[in-house]
């Protein structure tokens, strides 16, 4: 078809730019204008709890739902009023939505054959090569299984070549084996094919398993941008704090700051924070959250405690329960500080004096140590706190 | 005959080792005994009673007797068939102008209506509410001479095309062909509209978001998605509608006139008026005969076949 031709050609990037895109729904506002850029070529998850906005976002991308305010511009061109079938942009639906009355080979030819093209043999056989499914191509939908299927959606809307590919849960309805394959599978066609992709997953372990840059989004916002690793190691809100992984939040008073390290009272002892790697804009005598991940800290049994070495952040406590996983053993330590402190170890020399009931020091490498804003729960993202919860209440209602 | 139910999934093997109980072996056919019993009393045993009286011959007042006396049927055909036709053609036009109306209405309750669904499914069901014969008679009313249908469709010069197309007579609608195919549309409309909902309802509206997605405009997407979906509720209700048209005399009898007869009212007259019973007989054979015939050829036509 003409238009897509049009579209095609013009506007030689293919970044996806949203600008001060928003939705409301009556009253209701299910993404809050937001600014986003994804680069050509890019894996991009826009990462978040059911409810959290992006599924809409993405579908504002993809033109089947209409923006309330703000533009969608696809490289150069300005698509916020083109609708979907314009767009050369393709989606995989969560629950695929594969044409029950075609077979495979008519589902991956259907955009073909839209836009005018009569020999699309060669063009579905490569792809259904690619996606491993050649021998299924004259079954219908309904005689797959749900990993082949999904596979199908990803081929009929790969082999349009659309200049973003969007992702809506593809992986959801899959067993959590099968999810992992897929998503590597899923890796080795981006890389294939260099398109761009918009995956959107409420799966903080798949978004940073596969991305290249994740935008965690809360309550119809992006709370935080970057690299997986970035995210991790460096958030800025409770939310992306407990929401990618876990962290220990310990709320603290900020004493001085010098040579770029913050020192903190926290109950009776004191942690170091470094400067940079504090969000929170604080003054002496302020109120600040302190944050550690469980896997960064190490636990010595207090009997040990002299040959702990100095410069590290210290918090005692006492074990109130461990697991043992194979290859690291959990603990969860109650300290005045802080009830519930989680302590990763890694099974090297286990010791055995580390037991519940024990008294441990736990102690961190002040680097590790991040600093968030004190005026937000403690518990965002958290399973089953605001955030997380209501907010899928709200679009249900 | 007509259900849109997908094949069910073959019957699980019974567990061996363990033969199952008497009781739960025989349950099945217990349960199908009533049904049976209702389609061998009134059905299958005045189908062979009419099967016997139409090759009987004989008079009233001396009786009639099985004499295998098949020419009834070729008697009947050659007298008949105009109304055999003529039938056919009311049926068939009155089942396409059902579609033509039903299909709009369905998908717009199946896919627009939102919480006006429910009040619009009560408006198709209800003129089942009164008797269809007081719904045909008050169709004499709408059409009658003089009426300010007929008037308007006279000012408008519409009547002269349907005359001019032998669907009218001069500037009645009464007593005409239209009428009658007029009043099989309405009394067998809710037939199309049901089964038709019934599919397009069943079609996950995600369908149209891909085909959209995937370049197809909204009339492509109709045209190669949701049509080819909603395939089942189309057979069904053009079965649904066809069949009972076919076999329909009350419009032919109120709406129409000497020149509209179907074959309805031949068998009708021949039974209730000359009571020509074995001329009956043969006519209802050969209709019934004719329906399974087009019937099938149809569905095969369709590519329905698993659906039916």
């Amino acid at each position: 078809m003409k238009t897509t031709e049009d579209t095609s050609t013009a506007g030689r990037g293919g970044d996806v730019r949203l600008t001060g895109i928003g939705k409301t729904y009556g009253s209701f506002t299910a993404v809050h204008p937001l600014d986003l850029t994804v680069p050509q070529g890019s894996f991009f998850a826009l990462l978040g709890a059911s409810g959290c906005g992006k599924t809409t976002t993405l579908r504002m991308i993809a033109g089947l739902e209409e923006p309330t305010s703000g533009t969608v511009h696809l490289g150069d061109q300005d698509v916020t009023a083109l609708p979907p079938y314009k767009r050369p942009v393709n989606t995989v639906f969560q629950s695929y939505a594969l044409f029950p009355h075609l077979d495979i080979f008519e589902n991956v030819a259907f955009g073909l054959r839209r836009r005018g093209i009569r020999s699309v043999k060669k063009q579905v056989g490569e792809m259904l090569e690619l996606v491993q499914l050649g021998e299924q191509a004259r079954k219908k939908p309904h005689q797959l299984s749900g990993g082949q299927q999904q596979r199908v959606a990803v081929a009929r809307a790969l082999i349009n070549h659309p200049k973003v590919l969007l992702l809506d849960e593809p992986l959801g309805a899959l067993d959590l084996k099968l999810r992992r394959q897929m998503q590597l599978e899923l890796k080795r066609i981006q890389t294939e094919v260099g398109i761009t992709f918009v995956h959107v997953t409420h799966d903080q372990e798949e978004a940073m398993t596969m991305a290249d840059t994740v935008a965690v989004m809360n309550a119809g916002r992006v709370e935080q941008l970057g690299s997986p690793a970035d995210l991790y190691e460096n958030p800025r809100t409770t939310f992306v704090a407990n929401f990618l992984g876990t962290s220990n939040l310990i709320e603290a008073e900020v004493d001085s700051a010098s040579g770029g390290e913050l020192t903190l009272k926290a109950g009776g002892g004191k942690l170091v924070l470094p400067e940079a790697r504090n969000s929170a804009a604080t003054t002496t005598g302020g109120r600040v959250l302190v944050g550690v991940r469980p896997e960064k800290i190490s636990l010595t049994h207090a009997d040990d405690a002299g040959e702990i070495p100095g410069g590290r952040n210290r918090i005692t406590g006492r074990i109130a329960d461990s697991s043992f996983i194979g290859v690291s053993t959990q603990f969860v330590v109650d300290s005045p500080v802080c009830a519930g402190f989680e302590v990763y170890v890694q099974n090297i020399d286990r010791d055995v004096r580390l037991v519940p009931g024990a008294e441990v020091v736990l102690h961190w490498n002040p680097a590790h140590t991040f600093g968030l804003d004190a005026g937000q729960s403690l518990l965002a993202g958290t399973v089953g706190s605001a955030g997380v919860g209501t907010v899928e209440e709200e679009v249900a209602r | 005959m007509t259900t849109v139910t997908e094949a069910p999934p073959p019957a699980p093997a019974p567990p061996e080792g363990k033969p199952p109980r008497r009781r739960g072996r025989w349950t099945p056919y217990w349960l199908l005994l009533p049904g049976l019993l209702w389609l061998v009393v009134f059905f299958a045993l005045p189908v062979i009673y009419q099967a016997s009286t139409s090759v009987q011959t004989g008079s009233l007042e001396e009786g009639y007797r099985v004499t295998w006396h098949f020419a009834a049927y070729g008697d009947a055909l050659s007298e008949y068939w105009p109304q055999f036709v003529r039938s056919v053609l009311y049926a068939a036009s009155a089942t396409v102008l059902c579609l033509l109306l039903g299909y709009p209405l369905a998908y717009l309750i199946a896919f627009r209506a939102g919480r006006w669904r429910n009040l619009i499914m009560i408006l198709v069901i209800a003129p089942f509410f009164t008797s269809f014969l007081i719904r045909t008679l008050a169709w004499k009313t709408i059409l009658a001479d003089g009426g300010w249908v007929v008037g308007t469709l006279d000012t408008l010069h519409v009547l002269d095309v349907t005359a001019w197309l032998g669907w009218t007579v001069g500037d009645r609608v009464l007593a005409t062909p239209l009428a009658v195919v007029c009043g099989l549309t309405y009394n067998f409309l809710p037939f199309m509209i049901l089964p038709l909902y019934t599919s397009l309802e069943r079609i996950d509206p995600r369908l149209h978001e891909a085909a959209n997605d995937l370049y197809a405009r909204p009339s492509t997407t109709f045209r190669k998605v949701t049509f080819p979906l909603s395939m089942p509720g189309v057979v069904s209700g053009t079965l649904l509608t066809f069949i009972p048209a076919t076999g329909d005399y009350v419009n032919a009898d109120l709406l129409g006139s000497t020149d509209t007869r179907m074959v309805g009212n031949v068998i009708q007259s021949q039974f209730l008026r000359i009571l020509d019973y074995p001329t009956a007989a043969a006519l209802s054979f050969i209709l019934m005969a004719a329906i399974l015939f087009m019937v099938t050829f149809y569905i095969r036509k369709s590519g329905t076949e698993d659906l039916v």
